[in-house]
């Protein structure tokens, strides 16, 4: 019996507090990313952004989801309803289990395995199967062209983020995502990698079909895409999904280029800041990049999406990896 | 391998979407994402002005004329008016066509910023939308103090206009006129050179000069293809004669020079509004014709005359002498003309109006075959079409 408590029972309660210690600040900030989205947005369209709920509109977030829980939740008479259902889930449930193994500060992390990388890398991609599914099971046009598009266009830009993460890769000589960071000591990967680091932040723009490559929402042509038939919670799980893959996406910019949790300089004022605190501002400047973008620029049509990812962010991030690599053994600097 | 019967996608396109501005349908029929075919359906909007206008006095009349294109409102009325006065043969004061000129130009610029905006909406940048609907409350609050109302005007009279412009009005549009220069050229930085935007504009629906003239292009649609064509110097109404300016002209008739040609259209108008401000003097904004201008009313408590004319105007309203006649104005979207047979009683016999959205929708197949759906929506945004007119 104390077997049983001591083996199983114990550390599953430790691991579901963990998850929760990252699940909920997690829910909160994409809570949050959604009131900053709009206010950033306001300030730059001059106006005001939501100012009605709270102070400062600062409830709008729980209002909203507030409403969007006591919304009915409508299936389409002609849709496949278990996938349907199933659509939302899969792509929130992606969108949070991505999270088990970034570090938020030095062994702040809660599943610090060795190929962290590939872990992210594969959670990212399964990401277009919720896509997919809702949009097949949704038996809409609209929704089924939005998923095509959105299909295609993650599956191209995931090469791109591909190469671009070997880069990191043999600079570093780890796929611990912790070592990574570590390895940054000194000097971010952003700066001997500069063209990569503009290629990946393009990259998780399209990656997480975000302005100005949002085809698969696109509002114009096909009224919001693939999530067409979605209402009530089923929605909120697509737009909770959407947001929290900026976030994730945002904190992978971050550990790979942006030195994670590392200060600026490792000299006295900056030093005296925490970690996370870093991590955490660094991640928030990735993702005001994210609003910024969607503020200003107009929409990429489908072709020529697919024309920057074949053509130029391939071929480009492939030429890096053969100078990165041709530089650091013609002067021996392979990490050991 | 046996025979297989293809079947084209087809994507049914409104009316209710927020690209088709206002309630276009269209049946797209599309292999993947190539637009096949585009069937543009209409009718959704139509009221029956035409047959309705044969029901109203001529003064009751003007009130339709801004409910047809809802973004020209004064440039519509100002066809009408002027057909009507073409058989009247009555005598417009002078200061009365400056108004006209100026609310033409305003209406002009409140036109083309929303159809810029618009169609950069439809290309998903959304920011220029925001920042110009602002300038776009300012100029309807100039309409409103004209005449009352912020989009409606019913401003424009057979022989004049209703009233004068309100004390300090003049001056408060010069100071607009100051403020929104830096502003609009904010857009200009946003849209014009902006890599995306022109991958998405240009060589996109392209209409050759010929083609232009075949489909009865006009306005900025025709312009765009490189045709110097613009009622404003070619039949110059009102006081646009003694006016300034130029006409811009596009050089291969893609969506991006049909946008470039509205924007310096709008800095074109902007110049045309400061002279108007700068040469309009004091004067009477009606003509002093006893039949078609009601007499005042401390003139109608003397003047027997007077109250006979004010009692014939206000129960049968004015009656125009038999004939036909087409007058035409430059409104935003291109030629729009009012054809008009009267018959000499007080109600017009028949009005046929020439409105150009609808003839430019009719090019929406030509212009779309073979684009992809995304361009399409960049297309309709480059046709500025608005369906009050279309359907009428």
């Amino acid at each position: 019996m104390a077997e049983i408590w001591s083996d199983t029972l114990w550390p599953v309660i430790v691991i579901v507090f963990y998850v929760l210690v990252i699940a909920v600040p997690l829910m909160l900030a994409m809570a949050y990313l959604t009131y900053a989205e709009r206010k950033i947005i306001g300030a730059i369209q001059l106006r005001q952004g939501p100012m009605t709920v709270g102070p400062y509109g600062l409830l709008q977030p729980l209002a909203d989801g507030a409403k969007l829980f006591f919304k009915e939740t409508v299936i389409p008479t002609g849709s496949n309803k278990i996938v349907f259902v199933l659509a939302p889930m899969v792509t929130f449930v992606l969108a949070l289990v991505g999270w088990a193994v970034i570090p938020f500060g030095y062994g702040l992390v809660l599943a610090n395995i060795n190929v962290g990388v590939l872990y992210l890398f594969a959670i990212s991609s399964l990401g277009v199967y919720g896509i997919i599914m809702a949009g097949w099971a949704s038996n809409s046009r609209y929704a089924f062209l939005g998923a095509l598009r959105s299909s295609a266009q993650m599956v191209s830009y995931e090469i791109a983020i591909g190469l671009i993460i070997i880069n990191v890769l043999i600079t570093a000589g780890s796929l611990n995502l912790s070592e990574i960071v570590l390895a940054q000591t000194g000097l971010w990967y952003a700066i001997p990698h500069f063209p990569m680091f503009m290629i990946f932040i393009v990259s998780i723009l399209a990656e997480t079909n975000r302005h100005p490559f949002d085809l698969p929402e696109d509002e114009a042509t096909l009224v919001t895409g693939y999530n067409v038939e979605y209402s009530s919670m089923t929605f909120a799980l697509f737009f909770l999904g959407e947001y929290m893959n900026m976030i994730l996406m945002s904190a992978i910019a971050v550990i790979l280029f942006l030195g994670g949790w590392l200060p600026p300089f490792a000299i006295f004022p900056f030093t005296l800041i925490p970690g996370p605190i870093w991590f955490i501002l660094k991640v928030c400047l990735v993702l005001f990049i994210f609003i910024w973008a969607r503020a200003t620029l107009p929409r990429y049509r489908y072709d020529q999406l697919m024309r920057l990812g074949w053509k130029i962010f391939l071929p480009l991030s492939l030429a890096w990896v053969v100078l990165t690599s041709g530089f650091l053994v013609y002067f021996d600097m392979l990490p050991r | 391998m046996a025979e297989v019967d293809l079947r084209s996608f087809t994507v049914n396109f409104g009316p209710q979407h927020p690209a088709a501005h206002g309630v276009l349908r269209l049946v797209l029929e599309m292999s993947g994402e190539v637009v096949e075919r585009a069937d543009p359906h209409i009718g959704l909007l139509h009221r029956g002005t035409e047959k309705l206008i044969e029901y109203r006095p001529y003064l009751q009349n003007i009130p339709y004329f801004d409910r047809l294109d809802y973004c020209s409102m004064l440039c519509q009325e100002h066809a009408y008016v002027l057909a009507v006065e073409k058989l009247l043969e009555v005598e417009v004061p002078e200061r009365a066509l400056y108004i006209r000129t100026l609310f033409d130009e305003i209406t002009r610029i409140l036109n083309h910023l929303l159809n810029i905006t618009t169609m950069a909406l439809d290309c998903g940048a959304m920011t220029p939308l925001l920042w110009m609907f602002e300038e776009r409350e300012k100029l309807m609050v100039f309409y409103e103090r004209a005449c009352g109302a912020r989009m409606h005007a019913n401003y424009y009279r057979f022989g004049g206009v209703a009233r004068d412009l309100p004390a300090g009005l003049a001056e408060d549009i010069a100071a607009w006129l100051d403020g929104f220069g830096p502003l609009f050229e904010d857009v200009d930085n946003l849209l014009s050179e902006n890599r995306i935007f022109k991958q998405r504009t240009v060589e996109i629906g392209v209409v050759t000069a010929e083609d232009a003239f075949n489909l009865g292009f006009s306005g900025p649609m025709l312009r765009a293809s490189g045709v110097a064509w613009d009622l404003r110097k070619a039949e110059p109404y009102a006081m646009y004669e003694r006016m300034d300016f130029d006409i811009p002209v596009g050089r291969n008739g893609d969506c991006w020079d049909r946008y470039l040609v509205r924007m310096l259209e709008v800095k074109e108008s902007m110049k045309i509004v400061r002279q108007c401000l700068d040469q309009m003097r004091p004067g009477p904004v009606r003509t002093d014709d006893k039949k078609v201008t009601p007499p005042s009313r401390a003139n109608m408590k003397r003047s027997m005359e007077a109250l006979i004319h004010h009692f014939k105007l206000y129960t049968e309203g004015v009656h125009v002498p038999e004939g036909e006649v087409y007058a035409a104005v430059e409104s935003g979207k291109g030629e729009f003309g009012v054809y008009l047979v009267s018959d000499g009683t007080n109600r017009p016999y028949r009005c046929k109006i020439r409105s150009p959205g609808y003839v430019h929708l009719q090019a929406l197949d030509e212009m779309s075959k073979g684009h992809q759906l995304a361009d399409v929506v960049a297309i309709i945004g480059s046709m500025d079409i608005v369906f009050g007119e279309i359907d009428r």
